[in-house]
This record gives structure tokens, sequence and C-alpha cells, in this order.
């Protein structure tokens, strides 16, 4: 049998590898780690948001029972700030988290002290024993208000954000008009199921500092950990288990990490912290909240000259990993799928008094998009077109494809690798029925009801290089590893490496098996972000299994007295290509042979294995159209997203159905940040979200079903198998479409300005109306 | 989110809490029935008891019956026992609608419907259809028991008349006519949240005119309670879309709204008016 023949594994919607210890509860997430003799530790945070520390007394801590140590800054005076991984600006290098807070706080949530105790109650009931005397210092609640001093005469604006290309002031000077808008983005963030957890371990004799609870980027956290403590990444590992999300904020290095880490090294007992709730909704970085000043210069037929924008990003008390990422990509990433002849964004990073924030699912683009949006059908209301028409006018042309921007990011150029926007719009607009739900909502208006459409696109970004490495191996039972330095925090990396690996190389998808998150089984990797993994770590998987086989083959055609071509790899087994019949072999055989010793190994290195590395300078981007239906309740203001459809090109879908949890998994956050999830504070500083009860999280009765068109039009030119990620762009529209939507059910175009947008909010804009 | 520590006890009768309140509940004792309120402020250490008395082992408490013209709900009857009908005619199925409002069903199957009532949530369901029916409540304790009416023992905000030492043993629904109809609509931002205003109504037609109206409203002012002024719109009136409109009118202009960081006092007016109206509504259908 021909393996071309086949069906492929590459595009089917197999079920996933990682389900079944899920689904039998067998999964083991940092929680179920444990270890003998281990402390828990507890950490002290402050209750005020800003404020000079005169004295913390750790004596009543230490007096109770069961109590093994607790510390403050005094104590970890060694350990440095917590370093960047990506976007570093040398400047911002002096607001970097110290793991405990020095001689100021500048959130409530910020970590003061630690103890460690013989049981998690206990530790709970120490840390209550701390004494912190704060000084309260006046707060800053606002990025685009005053800037105050981080300390030292350091301003609280950390860094500013210039981009830009052509002749902006040309393009205003002889504008038809000037489109202005004012517009803001709620502080939310992703709020994983499983809250973060950390469990360090020292084994002296061998000198070995272990960290289990790792997730997203164990290789770069191992580097780091190492280096803070003076160690080598070679006595130092970091071990991911099952991780229940991630969504850019979980796996990041905090200061807890270093923490359960030192302790484990100083007292030489296993420490283990597992985060709750409430600290997990102060203490986890937060995201999005920022407010822009945008304007755009049109001709009179709506078509964009030029876009000026300038913003003011919330970034917090401290500069974390993340350092400039999200503020740079929603400059970088704003222009979007639309022809802007000249651009110029400037970024205000500010620091305030609030839980710091990092990435979240499509970071920087849910907000740029939500702003790029609001401005182009803001553009349609004052030229008088549709929302669908002005998109189409802006839009770029496949026949433009690729694009190089004049911008960068992550330390890549943008180059807008490939792609037919308009043929996607329509795709979209076929697929929700535009013109039935148009006249849909003509009629349902004349009934007297509140109900509007509105459409948003946008490019996504994925793929992040530099580089993957990835080596499979065949053992003599014919089974397959793959051992890869990505990372899973739950999107399915097992599943989509083993079907690539699988089809690739022509073994068995169930005898796969996908190595993650392991810094001792591969010596360096990137983890999982930025939408890379299947992009990145599959091209390598590919490369691989692909040198794999030939070496299988090569073997074989030896041991069967036959060329290598004359034979084809189905299901582990090596079959002649011509059908003809006579004794066959597995890879496991050949394995076999490939020992140590074995019949085959001869001159050449032993074992059935492969190395690949990909190296992309470049980034793939995908493209996504959102509508959104709602209706809205003129009594109540309620708000009823009705329909949400989603149409998606990533160049080609290696697993369907994964593809469609993503983007479903995805538009249920984005609708948290279009309708129910803020983090809000009172004026002192105060987080007045601390619980779900007053962190509305959309539940399944908020979110409708989702209709996804995954389409393959655009495969990327940067990788054979033509991949771009699929992890962000279920998100990335959503609060725009949900406003555009909005306005149209509310008849006032441009009315929602700011996100979320609460009933309250609505209503208010009713009765305004009336 | 550890609570800190306490002491558990495990009364087997009535007399046996009464003596162990009499005896902790000076020592900051409490009452520990579905704790589904209780048990997460103390994982937030925002309640912290040095007692409690768990009522889940007592016998006798989970009685839920008719006696005369009254429904008796005890102390341990969850409010999941009312997902279906507990009895014929009107109350039963108003209580079963009511319910699938409250929280989510794990919580329903353990939280308590006595216990929501002692816990005095102002959004809380059965507080509205308590104070909106009229429910009278038997409070026992070593000094012996009591029938308290529903408006002397809400008293505001997680605030009951309950004395230190008394505990909530038992609620009682006046059953309602065969010919009573009744509407409850409520409305939060999401399933299952308390409500950010909710209302209860009950009457009867008689010559096709609205009698013995009862207006509930909850979530909007510090405790439920029937709102007259909305009443006197609706008896006597035949029912209508317009007059629907009125009662909510006088409901909003009655109420003594409360102010949050999310809810001004104007959005919550509006609220008392849509819910009342949409209650009036559902009654008719």
């Amino acid at each position: 049998m021909n393996a071309a023949a086949k069906p492929g594994l590459i595009g089917q919607s197999v079920t996933r590898k990682e389900d079944g210890p899920l689904l039998r509860g067998q999964g083991k997430f940092a929680a179920d780690i444990n270890f003998p003799n281990q402390l828990y530790m507890r950490v002290v945070r402050s209750t005020y948001a800003h404020g000079n520390i005169v004295s913390i007394d750790l004596a009543p801590a230490l007096a109770i029972t069961g109590v093994v140590a607790a510390w403050s800054f005094t104590d970890v005076a060694d350990i440095p700030p917590i370093d960047f991984r990506l976007t570093r600006l040398e400047q911002l290098a002096a607001y970097r988290q110290t793991i405990l807070a020095k001689d100021k706080v500048r959130y409530v949530g910020d970590p003061v002290a630690v103890v460690f105790a013989e049981d998690p109650y206990l530790a709970e009931d120490a840390a209550e024993h701390v004494v912190v005397e704060i000084e309260e210092l006046p707060v800053i609640l606002h990025a685009d208000g005053k800037i105050g001093e981080f300390r030292d005469g350091l301003p609280t604006e950390t860094a500013l954000i210039e981009k830009g290309y052509g002749d902006v002031d040309g393009a205003f000077a002889s504008a038809h008009a000037v489109v202005s808008l004012s517009l803001s983005i709620g502080r939310h963030s992703g709020v994983p199921m499983e809250t973060r957890g950390a469990i360090g371990r020292y084994i002296a004799e061998t000198d070995m500092l272990e960290m289990y609870g790792a997730a997203k980027v164990p290789h770069w956290n191992r580097d780091q950990l190492a280096k803070m403590f003076g160690r080598t990444a070679a006595n130092t590992n970091l071990f991911e288990g099952h991780v229940g999300g991630g969504f850019g904020i979980r796996g990041e290095m905090y200061p807890e990490d270093v923490l359960v880490c030192l302790a484990a090294l100083r007292l030489g007992r296993p420490v283990k912290w597992i985060e709750d709730r409430r600290e997990h909704l102060i203490a986890a970085n937060h995201s999005r909240q920022q407010t822009h000043h945008i304007r755009a210069a049109i001709d009179r037929d709506g078509n964009i000259l030029a876009i000026d924008n300038e913003f003011f990003h919330d970034q917090g008390g401290y500069m974390r990993t993340h350092a400039a990422t999200v503020p740079d990509l929603a400059a970088a990433m704003l222009p979007g799928p639309y022809r802007i002849p000249a651009y110029r964004v400037l970024g205000h990073i500010r620091l305030t008094n609030k839980t710091p924030g990092g990435t979240y699912r499509a970071p920087g683009r849910y907000e740029s998009t939500f702003v790029r949006e609001r401005l182009l059908d803001a553009v349609a209301a004052r030229v008088g077109i549709s929302g669908v028409e002005v998109r189409r006018r802006n839009l770029i042309a496949t026949s433009e494809m690729p694009v190089t921007r004049a911008l960068e990011t992550l330390g890549t150029d943008i180059v807008l690798d490939s792609g037919d926007y308009p043929k996607l719009l329509d795709k979209a607009l076929n697929g929700i029925g535009w013109d039935d739900l148009q006249t849909q909502i003509t009629s349902r208006r004349k009934a007297g009801e509140l109900v509007g459409s509105g459409v948003a696109m946008f490019v996504e970004k994925s793929g992040l290089g530099p580089f993957d490495d990835v080596r499979i191996n065949v053992g003599t039972d014919g089974l397959v590893e793959v051992v890869t330095g990505a990372a899973s925090v739950g999107q399915g990396v097992e599943t989509v490496i083993a079907q690539i690996c699988a089809e690739k190389l022509g073994a068995s998808y169930d005898n796969v098996s996908v190595i993650h998150g392991q810094t001792n089984r591969i010596a360096r990797g990137l983890g999982a972000f930025a939408s890379r993994v299947s992009v990145m770590t599959g091209e390598a998987t590919r490369q691989a299994a692909l040198k794999l086989r030939d070496k299988a083959l090569a073997a074989a055609a030896e041991l069967m007295q036959l060329t290598a071509d004359q034979l084809d790899v189905v299901d582990g087994e090596i079959v002649r290509l011509d059908g003809g019949t006579g004794p066959s072999m597995t890879l496991g055989e050949i394995a076999k042979a490939l020992e140590p010793g074995g019949n085959l190994v001869g001159d050449g290195e032993p074992g059935l294995f492969a190395e690949a590395s990909f190296e992309s300078k470049h980034m793939t981007y995908p493209y996504g159209v959102h509508v959104a239906f709602v209706s809205l309740a003129r009594d109540t203001g309620g708000i009823s997203v009705e329909r949400y459809l989603v149409a998606y090109d990533i160049g080609k879908a290696i697993n369907p159905m994964l593809v469609d949890g993503q983007i479903v998994g995805g538009v249920a956050q984005g609708i948290g940040g279009a309708l129910y999830e803020e983090f809000t504070y009172d004026d002192r500083g105060e987080p007045l979200a601390v619980t779900f009860a007053d962190y509305l999280m959309p539940t399944a009765r908020e979110v409708p079903d989702v209709e996804v068109i995954i389409s393959e039009d655009a495969p990327s030119p940067l990788n054979p198998m033509g991949l771009k990620g699929a992890g962000e762009g279920g998100t990335n529209a959503v609060g725009a479409a949900i406003a555009a939507a909005i306005d149209d059910a509310l008849g006032q175009p441009g009315a929602i300005t700011q996100l979320p947008v609460s009933p309250q909010h609505v209503k208010a804009l009713l009765n305004a109306k009336v | 989110m550890k609570p800190a520590p306490f002491t558990r006890h495990v009364p087997r009768t009535v007399d046996e809490v009464v003596s162990a309140l009499a005896e902790f509940a000076p020592l900051d004792g409490r009452i520990l029935a579905g704790g589904q309120s209780l048990v997460p402020i103390m994982a937030f250490r925002m309640a912290r008891p040095a007692h409690l008395i768990d009522i889940n082992e007592v016998e006798g408490l989970d009685r839920l019956a008719v006696d005369g013209d009254y429904l008796s709900i005890g102390a341990r009857v969850r409010h999941g026992a009312f997902h279906k009908p507990v009895i014929d005619g009107p109350l039963g199925k108003l209580l079963a609608f009511v319910v699938s409002h409250i929280a989510h069903y794990p919580i329903r199957m353990r939280g308590t419907f006595c216990g929501s009532l002692a816990h005095a949530d102002p959004a809380s369901e059965w507080c509205l259809v308590a104070a909106t029916l009229d429910a009278q409540l038997v409070v026992k304790s070593v000094r012996g028991d009591r029938i308290v009416d529903v408006t002397d023992f809400l008293e505001g905000i997680m605030s009951t008349s309950l004395a230190e030492d008394e505990f909530l043993a038992e609620a009682r629904l006046p059953l309602l006519p065969d010919d009573t109809k009744f509407g409850f609509y409520e409305f939060s931002r999401r399933a299952g949240d308390f409500a950010m205003s909710a209302a209860l109504v009950t009457y009867r037609l008689v010559d096709g005119v609205i009698t013995d109206a009862c207006v509930g409203i909850g979530g909007a002012e510090d405790r439920a309670r029937r709102i007259p002024e909305a009443e006197n719109v609706l008896n006597g009136q035949a029912p209508s879309p317009e007059l629907f409109v009125a009662a909510g009118e006088a409901a909003a202009t009655a109420i003594e709204p409360l102010e949050d960081a999310q809810t001004t006092a104007e959005y919550r007016r509006d609220l008392v008016r849509a819910v009342t109206r949409r209650a009036l509504e559902r009654s008719t259908q």
C-alpha cells in the first residue's frame, strides 16, 4: 500500500492525545505534585496600593510552632530583580520587580514577606502574624494623568514607543476630513482555571535544583533562575506538568517562582506554593488597560490616507518579564489589514499603583483592533457608507502581497506574508447570511426591538522564531518519541506534533508520544507563546521526521537488499512501493539493527533518531473577520450576544477540531473583556474585583454557539506546510465587533468608546436618547 | 484561602443545637447549614468563627411538609428540594420557578432555604419569596421558641433580628389559593449571579380585576420587602400592559435604591421599573 493513497493525518480532526489522563482524572497539575517533607509557602502581600515600608516584624510569625522560616527583603537582598524576557528596552531595567518589595510597596498584592510552615493552614495563620507597617503615599491610578515618581527621580512614564512611516503631517494637511476618537480598553486578563503553583526542590547529593509547576517558557525560566542564584543551567531543571490554561499570563517568571526555589536551596526541604484565587486576581499579570487618542485623515470616499495615534498603556506597579511587549505590539499591529499609506504612533508606558501587567491572548491586538475598527466605523459614519463598505475600500488587495509595513515588533520586521482579505470578508458575510441578517434586523426593529450587527477585521501574528529544535527517537519497540522545547498550556501540542510526526515519518499516530516542557530532555527551547508552536515546532518536527524516515529507509534498503526509493513507511512498517510481497520489517526492528553493536551501525552513530532545528526571522500573519449580532433590552440595558461568527485564515489547519476549540475559547475570553471582566479599583487603589463574584467571567450561559469558518486560502510562504498559528484570532476582534453591533442596535454610531460595556452604560445611552 | 482555626460541633437534636448555641455563640460560635455563603467568607478569613455548630446531622430539620394552611420548611431543606413542585397548586410552581434562578446547580444541592433567610443578603431570592408571601419564621433558643413575621426578621444588609443564641429552625410560607397568579423576574449581568434587582408578584383575578396583589422587590434596597405603592396601583384594576408599566413606575418611585461602585441609584430605579413590569407580564403567561 502506498502512503500517498491514504488520507494524511495532517488536516484531520483526530482526537487529542492529552484527553485520556485528563478525562480519567489522572491529570497532574501543580497542586497534585508533592514531595516528602515539603514545606508550604505563604506570601504576605501589601494591603496598600502605594507606601513606604516603615518596618516588617517577622518575629510573631516565627514564634508559631511549625513555622520554619520567614523572610522580608533584607533576607533576599542578594537576589537580583526579575529580568525581561521580551522587548527589552534598557531604560526599563530600573523598574523591574524584586522578589520581595524593597523600600516601597506599589500595588495591593505586592509581596512584602514570605513564611514557610509545615502545612498550608499554618502558613496562612503565620502570614497574618507578620506585622507590616506602611506609611501610605498618594496613588496614581490613571495612566493618562500626571506623571509621578517611581523612586529617586525616576518618572512613572517608563518609556515611549514610537513607530511609523510615511508623510503623516502631509496627509492630514491635505485630507478631505479628519476623524478623531478617544477610546479605552478595560483592565482584564487571562484567568486560567488552574491558578499558579510552584514546587521547588533541591537535591543536595547531586547539587540539582528543580522546579515543578513550570509552564509556557521552562527553558528561559531555567536560565534565569540559574543566573539569579549563581548556578548553571546544567544543575537547574524545570518540569511542566499538566497546565490548566496559560493565555499569556501563566508560566512567566514571577516572584513566587524564585522564592520557592530559593527556599528549597536554603532550607533544604521541598517548598510548595499554590496560589489561591484571590491572590491570582491581584498578583498574576493583568493586561489590556489602554487609552487611545486616534485620528484618521480620509479622502471623500472614506479611504484612509493616514493614521495618527497617541496612547497610554497602564502597566501597573512594575515592569515585568514582558517589558514593553504589549504596548509595542499594540503600536506595531494597529494598521491591521488596511492600506494605511502613512502611520504614526506614540505610546506612553506608564506605571500606576495597580497589579503589574503582561501579555494576555492577542496582547496589544485586542486593544488596537478595538481602536482601529472603531475608527473604521467612525469613518464609515462620516462618509455615509456601511461598515462593510468602508472595510472593502481600505483592505489590502491580494495583488499587493507580501506587504512590508516598515514597522518592527518582537525583534522582527512586519511583512504580511500572504492573504486574501476581501475574500475572507465575503466568506464571513456569506457564513452569517449577512443580507438575511439585515432583513431580520429591520423586521425586529419594526417590532420594537433593539438589535444590531457589527463586523471587525484584523491581522494576527504567529510563529515567532528565532528557532525551535526537535529530536525524534524510535525505540526498539517501535514507539516514537518526539522531544521538543515547546510547552503545552493545554492547547493540544502533543496531538498536533504527533500528527505531523506520524504523517511525515509514516508511523502510527497512537505510537507517537510528545515530550515538552522538560528542561532535562532537550538543551534549549522557546516554549509556547505568540501562537508559535504549530508553526515553529511543527516545521522542526516535519524536518526531523523526514530525516528520520530517510535514515530508516536507508537502513531498511540495506537489510532488504533494495534501494530506498523502492520503499515506504506506513504505520510503522517498511513496505515496498511496488506492492511486492516478501519479508517486511518494522521501524522497531530497524531501531534494533541500529542499536549500539547492532548489525547496521557500522561507522555511523548508533540509534534510530533524527534532530532538526527550524529557524525563522519573520512571523507569519493569519487574518480574520468577526461578525457579532446582539440584542439590547430597552428597559434594563441588558446585552445579549445572539450570534457570533469568526472566519479565520490560518493557511493550513493541522487539526481543525483544535483550531475550532481555540477560536471558540478565544471568543469567550473576548466576550469577557467586551462585556463582563474588569479589574476595578477604588480611589485608594484597593482592588474591587478579588473574587469571581466581582470579576465576572462569562459562562456557558453568556457565550453563544460560536460559528467558525476555518479558511486555508493563504498558506504561509515561510514554511513548507503553509502554517500560521491559530491561538489568538478568536479573541482579537471581539471587543471591536461587539462595540459595533451595540452601536448599531442603539442606532447611535460611535456610542461605544470604552470596554467593557455594562448594561448600566447601555441604559444610560438609551435614557440620554429619549 | 484556608480558614482560620475553628472547632466544629455536631449536634443530633434541636435541643443539642440550642444548648450548643447558648454555650458557644458568646464565644464566637455560628450555625453551619449549607455553608454556601459562610464557608467562602471563612476561606477569605472575612469571617472567622471560633465554633461552628453544624446542623447537618440534626434529625427533623429536613422536614418539608404542609401543616394546615402553610408550608413548613425545615432548616436543613436544600434549595434543590424545590426543583420540582413540592406541593400541588401555585406555591409549589412558584418555588420551582424561582429556585432555578438561585446560583448554580451544585450550590442549590447544598445551600438551604432557611440559611438564605438567616444570611439576609438583600438580593436573595428566598428572602424575596419570604417577604412577598408574608412568611413566618420559627426561631429557637434555650429560652424557648418564638414566631417572627418576616418583616420583623429581615433588618438590613446581612442583618436579622435573630439574637446571638437563636437559630432559624423553620420557615412557614402561607399556601396560595389555587387561582393565584404569580410572576417572577430578576436581572443580573450573568445567569446565576445575585440579582441587581428582582421582583415577585402574586395576585388573584376576581371578576377580571386584580385583588390581593403582593409586589415584592429584592436586590434594590437593603432588604427584600413588599411595595404597597405598587400593590395599590394593581388592586381593583384589570391587568393590562399599561397597568403593569404604572405598577413598575410606582415601585421604582417607592424604593430607596442601594448604590455601589457598579450601580447608580438611577440605574437601580430603572431596573426596579423593568423587573416589576416583567414579573407582572410573566404572571399572565
